[in-house]
């Protein structure tokens, strides 16, 4: 309390992920994606309302670690925009009939702009700042949704039904199933772009920004323009699985969307690894099947068997399933001498 | 103008109960540069021991005393036990082991005393303040106590040699270190002094609130925005921003027409992120220059 | 020749009563019901905010045990699956899918919460799987055309709010009344109907103080009111807040007439940490008897209930409210699988909670009785009001009902 200022050398909030390992190898990503298109065919159509859920929450996750782990801003706010995007979705297929797909699309775009805007006073503000700022968004919007003066259009506290879109042409699958394989389709179409994001100029910017901010505007580097571009796309790609999840569970409400959410999307990344983009669907994993697991194991307790499972967790990979995904790929390595 | 000085009499005292919280949210900054998720929840098993004890027939100051000193130690133990491991771990790790942490403490407290709300008793009597009848004696004695434990916290990082360690501890850790200060042991001491201090929050808000596991969640939102409004490094500014939100939040729900009502937590959030954006260090910290 | 003709004779006899003992012991079943085992999920906030209503469900799973010890229904068990929502919509639809294709359940009974309920009805009815006795009172769950294959149980909170209206505008017709509710569909429910029963009079409404659960204290909105001059402080709250207005009201010396909803009318609950001297003379209504009320220490259905606390559910607190309702709730769920016989099927199951004709629990109070026919899915539509006197409520005036016109 003596000195007028406080001098702080910013050691590195976020860690430096280099751009390589930001992905799987491609034998492991094709594995994976002939897992995920083949299964559905042989399991209940509930696994596969799990499943789309898994990667509907997975591109959730992926968007924060764009933000978080790609250009090093700490956001506790994604539910914020989940919501937008689940909302437009329903309010445009149930109050103007737009076709589903449609409102993906509408609904990642009015996120996109909400994110850039939200991004701009966000640009005085770091590490735990920050965060209250995008946790106050977080805690508002269940708020916002409830408001009289939007109820005619969002349902206010009763929230909207939405109708689950049947398979087109005919084809001979449940509704399930057909919504799981056009999440999917959109998945890989988000994971692949934020890839080749993180891998341009741009993600080049994110990434300088992220790991040492004053270097980078000091190299030329529009810190403002990136960092609002940042929040953008994330929100965005956060709007498109807010969309995806009103479709899926069929309902939109205030108390569906709550700081709750934030917090679980945050755990999801940091269980998957940040900056890890494929540990966004591990991290996704954790937070839909721990809780439940947690609620096998002890009904009364199920919060604190969540917690020591996630304190487990961290303990033993502090870096996500990185860390597992790293040894493997050394294991690999050696094997193949 | 009566309803204007009214709300602004219970915008102080439940400012009173904000800045109780903040207190302890700067107490824990202090020690670990970080906000930590789970200080409300600490807060409110302390209350609830204290509780317990007083069901067993305790006096009230001695389950006061006794469970500051328990809190103070269980704070060092959580932090040795569980967050010492992690303290090379990157700092959004730690910051889901606090979501952990957080877990764990409500579900407990929900399994052994249950989720209806208890009464808990005050020191302080209920009656109206000074006839007033705005503020009950509870109320004032909270605001007494909160601005004690803000005098004593003043005193200790100002004039004492432990309190400056601390501080350098938290702000510059590796030229503590080379001065000869165990900076992981002065981590630990930050953990315990949040903890009680934390606890005495707990166990003012109570009265008002009703004890139950959930009873620390609104809480702990405003007093993180109290916190960081005043400045996250400046105790002082911790209470004065926890009236502040109280009044605020007050004059919006009264005065802003329809929507006011509804929406007073975002906006008085809003006011928070505004004055960080003009001011980054909040009202009352000190101005933070970066260096590369 | 004549033994041929014994003998097809004895032959015909024998087939035929073969065959008619299956025609009288024709059993039908549905996915979760069987010869040996009834399966009824269920959907309950057991973490989160709501917590507090997760006692509800403990309740009717040491119920259902007492059932079962006591020989199960027609000779089956009842094998009872109760999943956390933690109160989230999209929880809730994940673990009702469980509940119907993974656990195969052949009910879903009580599920707790509006939102929830909301979330799980259209695919429950789109599934045809009875959505039965839900556990809020929405006025929407009693829409037999629309969704036949759900129905409430307690009274709906607009039929509560109107019996509110009528008592107001018999002893207080000048009253200015003060609203202070939770903003979410309980408290706006509540305010629905309150403005209905008022009718043209609803002006009488003088100021209307919403609060978000957020929010630690509701002192300001309570301050708020008082200065808006009313008379009348009408409480839409849940327990927690419901307390926290009991406590304000006497700190700042304010004796309205105070009227308390249901929901928060629990003597343990509410009062008692609210303080007794504080609750003096505050009105509400209920439907059920309160375990914290001496005077029904030895009626018999009470004195059943207790004793079923003692020997399943010792750690239940007889004076917390959601240990009678859950009794009650699980002991018609009882009633209506009886009824039931052998046809298991989910229609029938339907067709009877549609035909209950003044079936009393034993945790209601004398003179409410439930009834449901295929146009009337509210069980539960009367209640007494009462008042707080001592330690306890004190009952008054008739039984009344909550439909609208009476």
């Amino acid at each position: 309390m003596s000195a007028a200022e406080e001098v702080v050398t910013e050691g590195q909030a976020i860690e430096a992920v280099p751009k390589r390992a930001m992905t799987m190898g491609t034998g492991t990503s094709l594995a994976v994606l002939i897992l995920l298109i083949v299964v559905p065919l042989f399991v209940k159509n509930f696994i596969i309302f799990q499943m789309t859920m898994l990667l509907i929450y997975g591109v959730a996750v992926l968007a924060l670690n764009i933000l978080t782990g790609g250009s090093g801003q700490f956001s506790l706010g994604q539910s914020a925009f989940y919501a937008i995007g689940a909302y437009t979705s329903a309010i445009l297929i149930e109050q103007y009939n737009v076709n589903y797909a449609l409102t993906l699309p509408i609904a990642g775009l009015l996120c996109f702009a909400a994110g850039f805007l939200f991004g701009l006073p966000a640009l005085r503000l770091s590490g735990v700042y920050l965060a209250l700022a995008t946790f106050a968004l977080a805690t508002a919007m269940p708020q916002l949704l409830k408001l009289g003066f939007f109820e005619h259009w969002t349902g206010g506290v009763q929230g909207l039904v939405v109708d689950k879109p049947d398979a087109p042409f005919g084809l001979p699958m449940s509704q399930d199933m057909w919504l799981y394989y056009f999440t999917l389709v959109i998945t890989i179409a988000v994971y692949v772009g934020s890839v080749n994001l993180l891998r341009s100029r741009s993600g080049r910017a994110f990434m300088a920004i992220r790991d040492n901010e004053i270097a980078a505007s000091s190299m030329g580097v529009n810190v403002a323009l990136y960092k609002t571009l940042a929040f953008g796309v994330s929100a965005g790609i956060t709007g498109i699985a807010g969309g995806l999840g009103a479709i899926a569970v069929q309902f939109v409400a205030p108390d569906s969307y709550t700081i709750q959410l934030a917090i679980s999307l945050f755990l999801g990344m940091v269980v998957g690894g940040v900056g890890w983009l494929p540990g966004s669907f591990i991290g996704s994993a954790f937070i839909i099947f721990v809780p439940n697991i947690a609620e096998g194991i002890s009904k009364g307790l199920s919060g604190a068997v969540f917690g020591v499972l996630l304190f487990l967790v961290i303990f033993l990979m502090p870096h996500g399933a990185r860390q597992i995904a790293i040894v493997g790929q050394q294991l690999a390595a050696r094997f193949r001498r | 103008m009566e309803l204007f000085t009214n709300q602004i009499l219970a915008g102080i005292s439940t400012g009173a109960i904000y800045a109780c919280m903040a207190l302890a949210v700067v107490m824990i900054y202090q020690a670990i540069d970080h906000l930590n998720f789970a200080q409300g929840e600490m807060a409110m098993f302390s209350t609830f021991i204290s509780w317990q004890m007083m069901q067993w027939g305790v006096p009230y100051w001695v389950a006061f005393v006794v469970t500051l000193i328990l809190s103070f130690i269980a704070g060092i133990a959580i932090e040795r036990i569980l967050f010492k491991p992690l303290a090379k771990a990157p700092i959004l790790t730690n910051v889901a082991g606090f979501i952990a942490l957080y877990s764990i403490i409500n579900s407990c407290a929900g399994l052994i005393w249950d989720f209806t709300i208890k009464q808990y008793p005050t020191p302080f009597g209920s009656s109206p303040f000074l006839g007033s009848q705005l503020i009950s004696t509870h109320q004032a004695g909270m605001i007494g106590l909160t601005l004690l434990m803000l005098l004593g916290l003043f005193f200790f990082f100002r004039y004492t040699r432990m309190g400056l360690a601390m501080r350098a501890a938290a702000s510059v850790p590796e030229s503590a270190r080379l001065v000869g200060i165990n900076t992981s042991w002065m981590i630990a001491l930050g953990w315990g002094m949040a903890a009680a201090i934390g606890s005495v929050a707990g166990m003012m808000i109570a009265p008002v609130v009703f004890l139950e596991p959930n009873m620390m969640l609104g809480v702990l939102i405003y007093g993180f925005a109290a916190a960081v409004l005043g400045g996250l490094t400046s105790p002082f500014g911790a209470v004065i921003g926890g009236f502040l939100v109280g009044i605020f939040e007050n004059l919006v729900g009264t005065y802003i027409p329809g929507v006011g009502n509804e929406l007073k937590l975002p906006i008085a959030l809003a006011l928070i992120i505004t004055v960080l954006v003009v001011k980054p260090a909040g009202l009352f910290g000190r101005p933070i220059v970066k260096r590369v | 020749m004549f033994l041929n003709d014994l003998r097809a004779a004895a032959l015909a006899t024998a087939v035929l009563l073969c065959v008619s003992q299956s025609a009288f012991a024709q059993k039908k079943y549905d996915t979760g019901a069987s010869d040996t085992e009834i399966k009824i999920g269920n959907i309950m906030p057991y973490s989160g905010p709501a917590s507090a209503y997760g006692v509800i469900g403990k309740t009717e799973q040491a119920y259902f045990d007492k059932i079962n010890a006591e020989g199960g229904i027609n000779g089956r068990k009842i094998k009872f699956i109760s999943y956390d929502d933690s109160y989230s919509p999209p929880k809730a639809v994940e673990q009702v899918r469980k509940l119907v294709e993974s656990d195969e359940v052949l009910v879903v009974f009580n599920p707790l919460g509006t939102p929830s309920n909301t979330a799980i009805q259209k695919y429950l009815n789109g599934k045809k799987v009875p959505q039965l006795f839900v556990a809020t009172g929405a006025t929407k769950w009693n829409d037999p055309k629309n969704f036949p294959w759900t129905m409430g149980w307690q009274p709906s909170y607009q039929s509560e709010a109107r019996i509110y209206a009528k008592y107001i505008l018999k002893e207080k017709p000048n009253a200015k009344i003060g609203v202070l509710y939770q903003n979410d569909d309980f408290g706006k429910d509540y305010l629905k109907g309150l403005k209905d029963g008022l009718g043209d009079k609803a002006s009488m409404i003088m100021a209307e103080e919403g609060y978000e659960t957020s929010e630690p204290s509701i002192d300001s909105h309570v301050v708020k009111l008082k200065a808006a001059g009313v008379d009348v402080f009408i409480s839409i709250t849940t327990p927690k807040f419901a307390a926290q207005a009991i406590k304000k009201l006497a700190e700042i010396d304010w004796h309205p007439m105070h009227i308390v909803s249901n929901v928060s009318a629990s003597v343990g609950g509410v009062l008692k940490p609210a303080g007794y001297e504080n609750s003096q003379g505050i009105l509400s209504a209920a439907y059920a008897k309160d375990g914290a009320d001496p005077q029904w220490d030895n009626d018999p259905g009470m004195k059943k209930f207790l004793d079923f606390l003692a020997k399943y559910y010792p750690d239940g607190n007889r004076l917390d409210g959601s240990t009678v309702y859950g009794y009650g709730v699980a002991q018609t769920l009882v009633k209506v699988l009886q009824m039931c016989g052998d046809d298991l099927t989910r229609a029938n199951v339907m067709k009877q909670a549609a035909s209950l004709k003044d079936f009393e629990p034993d945790t209601l109070l004398p003179g409410i009785k439930i009834n449901t026919s295929p146009t009337d899915f509210a069980p539960i539509e009367q209640l007494q009001m009462m008042r707080f006197k001592g330690e306890k409520w004190d009952l008054f005036g008739d039984i009344m009902s909550g439909a609208l016109g009476n």
